[in-house]
């Protein structure tokens, strides 16, 4: 089974969770941005939601699939369809083998992910199947998709998870079947969640004035177009020190902010460095990435403070929520 | 957001422990870049990389700290950050001995000056030496590995000729080229990959630092030795066409 890339799209890279545990070598850790859209897309297939998933940016690729294929693509909204007809999200899809697989116009955030049923079958390097452009390494040849490229896929029994899709596929006039009620989350996935994105307090927060600190919790920053995986870079007030600091580089995380001497604030992203000497203000919340990573170049944002308890509370209760995600995919009908 | 600074028992000194976001924190043994508190940090890494923490997945040394990277889900009781400080509080109260046996020294030819060093001739104006004394010095300093940081396998090495302390530039080169060595204030750094750069650019090796697919990834690691040996441009491509 193969998928074949008629168009490769703006930028199209496998990504998983992240190369856990090398960051001691200074290796980034990588991986999707949006980490619920990912680990939703597997869910709703049947994959562990470490398998890689393809991250699709802005301009989605053209796709063929050689076999019949169960899909689920999630996050951002791109227009896919097939020929004429749309395909839905956020829910498990089967195509017949020889589809066709295109995206249109963006509807809704930036960066879509394709699950497909038995991963995708990529050397790991280093653990992982996430792909590090700048290093040039992971994924398929450490590069975004390219037009001619072949995607393999693992092994899997897509017939047999959603057994009665595939059975709809076989009499159906439709070129796909898509499951009519798939499974949801307690509450509406993050994308769709409102404004302001939760913070809290970095190691550096007292050491930044307080029109800092006030700008920061109720001004507007606008995303600038020089943002990418690495990191986000906002401009609003300048966030300036009280006095200048003697920084030590140290380690960096998800969501960290650093604030340069230009005042203007950088979220660290999936590429982010592993270290970095900037001083920090404050750190995403880890729940609210998501929104972060959906956002659109000038596009606006107002940021919140709660605390670290809070933070971890919000944690613990999104990863209720994949749960029970995971056991709604569990208990579907199937042969 | 509690912190703490508590005495240890023996040498081991203060700490200081803060939270890096809801997934991580960072330990923090002093505020100035040392051989001794490199060597703590070193030390207390090693111990919760060989004895690793439930829910740990990183630990990532740097020169004066330690962050543990971990998932809060794997916390069952109460404030995940919280039930972890208490969990490395204890062990570091226990205490965790600096081993400073069987430290590997690694020998890393380098081609000074000319087109693999073209801010030698500076470096040698600013310090007052001439480029020969320069290269003599860089090469009889007794380098060590700090961290590894900024890009993967990039080591920030210590121990410099205080001689050789030159601030870094002015204007960062947008490429620096692979394999280059160079050095600012009390450092010296080498690049594994083509990555932009701010250091004084003195030469440059032919060994491969980071190679993805090999385990571990890196030639060099934190604690590691490193001697500089100045080979020629010859002997650097002769070298550069065997790894």
């Amino acid at each position: 089974m193969t998928i074949e890339i008629i168009k490769p799209g703006a930028l199209s890279t496998l990504q998983d969770l992240g190369r856990v545990g090398f960051q001691h070598f200074g290796v980034p850790v990588s991986g999707v941005m949006d980490e619920w859209s990912h680990r939703v897309a597997n869910l709703l297939v049947g994959n562990p939601e470490g398998e890689a998933t393809l991250e699709i940016t802005l301009m989605g690729p053209s796709l063929r699939f050689t076999r019949p294929a169960l899909i689920a693509i999630t996050g951002a909204d791109l227009s896919p369809h097939i020929g004429e007809h749309p395909v839905p999200q956020e829910t498990p899809v089967f195509l017949r083998a020889g589809s066709r697989l295109d995206f249109g116009q963006r509807v809704a955030g930036l960066r879509a992910y394709l699950a497909i049923h038995g991963g995708f079958a990529v050397a790991t390097v280093m653990n992982s199947k996430a792909t590090y452009v700048r290093g040039g390494f992971g994924g398929l040849e450490g590069r975004a998709l390219r037009k001619g490229d072949v995607l393999h896929i693992g092994t899997g029994e897509p017939e047999r998870v959603y057994s009665p899709l595939a059975a709809m596929l076989r009499t159906g006039p439709l070129p796909f079947v898509a499951l009519q009620d798939p499974p949801k989350s307690p509450v509406a996935p993050p994308a769709g969640w409102p404004m302001p994105v939760r913070l809290i307090e970095g190691q550096q927060w007292h050491a930044f004035s307080l029109d800092a600190q006030n700008a920061l919790r109720n001004a507007e920053f606008r995303l600038t177009p020089q943002s990418d995986r690495m990191g986000f870079r906002f401009e609003g007030p300048k966030l300036l020190l009280r006095e200048p600091l003697e920084m030590i580089s140290e380690a960096v995380a998800f969501g960290t902010i650093q604030v340069p001497a230009d005042g203007c604030p950088i979220v660290l992203m999936a590429d982010r460095q592993t270290t970095g000497g900037y001083p920090k203000i404050a750190s995403v919340a880890s729940v609210d990435l998501p929104v972060l990573a959906q956002m659109m170049p000038h596009q606006g944002v107002r940021f919140t403070l709660i605390s670290l308890e809070q933070a971890q509370q919000l944690y613990l209760a999104r990863e209720q929520m994949i749960a029970a995600i995971a056991m709604q995919v569990k208990v579907l009908p199937r042969r | 957001m509690t912190s703490s600074k508590t005495q240890a028992p023996g040498p081991s000194g203060a700490w200081h422990i803060a939270p890096l976001g809801d997934r991580a924190m960072i330990i923090e043994f002093g505020q100035r870049v040392d051989p001794e508190i490199s060597a703590r940090v070193r030390a207390v890494a090693q111990s919760f990389m060989l004895n690793p923490l439930s829910g740990v997945s990183d630990v990532v040394p740097a020169f004066t700290s330690v962050a543990l990277h971990y998932r809060p889900e794997s916390f069952s009781d109460g404030v995940p950050y919280e039930e972890l400080r208490r969990k490395v509080e204890a062990l570091l109260t226990l205490g965790i001995a600096c081993q400073e046996t069987a430290t590997r020294v690694i020998e890393v030819p380098v081609s000074y000056g000319g087109e693999f060093g073209p801010d030698l001739q500076e470096v040698a104006s600013l310090c007052k030496l001439s480029p020969h004394e320069v290269i003599t010095r860089h090469a009889a300093s007794a380098h060590v590995v700090y961290m590894l940081g900024f890009a993967p396998g990039f080591p920030y090495l210590g121990g410099l000729d205080p001689r050789l302390a030159v601030p870094r530039r002015a204007t960062p080169r947008p490429v620096v080229p692979a394999g280059s060595v160079a050095i600012a204030r009390d450092q010296s750094v080498i690049y594994p990959l083509a990555t932009p750069g701010g250091w004084n650019l003195i030469g440059r090796t032919p060994l491969r630092l980071f190679l993805p697919a090999v385990q571990p990834p890196c030639l060099l690691q934190p604690g590691d030795g490193v001697r500089f040996v100045p080979i020629s441009p010859e002997e650097y491509r002769a070298l550069e066409s065997r790894v």
